[in-house]
């Protein structure tokens, strides 16, 4: 392994983004057999598990870095509301299928850059993790923005129902772009990128997406902000209650 | 039923006017995949989707999961034509065995087929 020149910048950087990938993950898979179509429904769970398995990557890495008894199930089932550094984005609540496919959109865009910039680390191990993630986003984007557009561009309450979910999940991809200072010397090794410099691209692919959706960003330029230093917004506890019940209840439990 | 359909700009109304007979339910679409070995494609089965392109990701999340695929197809169900009748479409060929290559002596010059 290639030391790091900031072994704790990473765990927090790698377990942020686990934390992203967890919560989408499980919020996905509250939805399996409730899609519209059988086939929407793999999709989803394809897409869930996409997640989820990337999460496994991040925590894998981190826990390997962490030393001292950390463990990917530690940290995805035995941390609270307030260790958890995702975005809110991704924890805010399946409403409809509006919802679910403009919030998987909004991370779809946002994972697609990030693994991008990743894949050109100067840590092989994190190279190695956002290649393979940045294939899994690709698709997941295809998949999103392809629905946007049908949805978007189709009948009066299609549309209605799309523009309502941009109109209230728009104001949280500005968090997800946030320049983190416990990253500072991990963007000097080369190790992480400018996660602020990739926000003009999210914009670019997000107007022509809703132009050809027939769809348009809210004039309202409030953002959100706090995921990322673990204030949430009231749905993370609900979500992390019922994920994380079991391995709580029987401690140390194995199958 | 009928839809009230925003219409883009540029795009002719046409284009978007949905009918009843898909507005209700996905259109059945046969799958067929075709391994990284190279080969022909196989049928493998079916998928719902409201269009082609939607077709090709359904039938990718349904049917390539497990990997080996280079590269896929969709037809639509109602644009394949099947035979009818296999009493007189088949049978007939039952009792014609000269009609195998094998009765056919290949000369040595040929070489491998």
């Amino acid at each position: 392994m290639t030391p790091s020149p900031d072994t704790e910048g990473l765990v927090s950087f790698l377990v942020r983004h686990g934390d992203d990938n967890t919560i989408i993950g499980q919020r996905l898979g509250e939805y399996i057999s409730r899609a519209p179509e059988l086939e929407e429904d793999l999709a989803i769970a394809n897409v869930s598990l996409d997640h989820i398995g990337v999460a496994m990557h991040l925590y894998e890495y981190a826990a390997e870095l962490e030393g001292d008894g950390a463990s990917v199930d530690g940290y995805a089932m035995l941390r609270s509301e307030r260790e958890y550094m995702n975005a809110l984005l991704v924890e805010q609540p399946n409403t409809d299928f509006g919802h679910i496919l403009v919030r998987g959109f909004f991370f779809a865009v946002y994972q697609t850059l990030l693994w991008e910039q990743l894949a050109a680390s100067s840590d092989e191990r994190l190279r190695g993790i956002a290649a393979r993630a940045l294939k899994e986003a690709t698709y997941h984007l295809t998949h999103h923005r392809r629905w946007l557009v049908i949805l978007g561009d189709g009948t009066a309450e299609s549309h209605d129902r799309v523009q309502l979910a941009i109109d209230g999940l728009w104001r949280f991809t500005g968090e997800l772009f946030e320049p983190m200072a416990a990253d500072g010397l991990l963007i000097a090794a080369g190790i992480v990128g400018e996660i602020a410099a990739m926000k003009p691209r999210f914009d670019v692919f997000v107007d022509e997406a809703l132009e050809e959706a027939t769809l348009v960003r809210p004039d309202d330029p409030y953002q959100a902000t706090g995921g990322r230093t673990g204030m949430h917004s009231e749905y993370l506890g609900h979500l992390l209650a019922e994920m994380q019940w079991m391995q709580r209840t029987y401690q140390g439990a194995t199958w | 039923m009928s839809y009230d359909v925003p219409i883009a700009p540029g795009e002719s109304p046409d284009e978007v006017t949905l009918d009843a007979t898909t507005a209700g339910g996905w259109q059945l679409w046969e799958v067929f995949t075709r391994p990284k070995r190279g080969l022909s494609y196989t049928h493998c089965g079916s998928v719902h989707a409201a269009d082609a392109e939607s077709a090709v990701l359904n039938a990718r999340d349904a049917y390539t999961r497990r990997g080996d695929t280079a590269s896929l197809w969709v037809v639509p169900s109602n644009a394949i034509h099947a035979s009818d009748d296999p009493a007189s479409m088949f049978d007939p060929a039952d009792d014609k065995p000269y009609r195998h290559p094998t009765f056919y002596e290949i000369p040595d010059e040929v070489g491998q087929l």
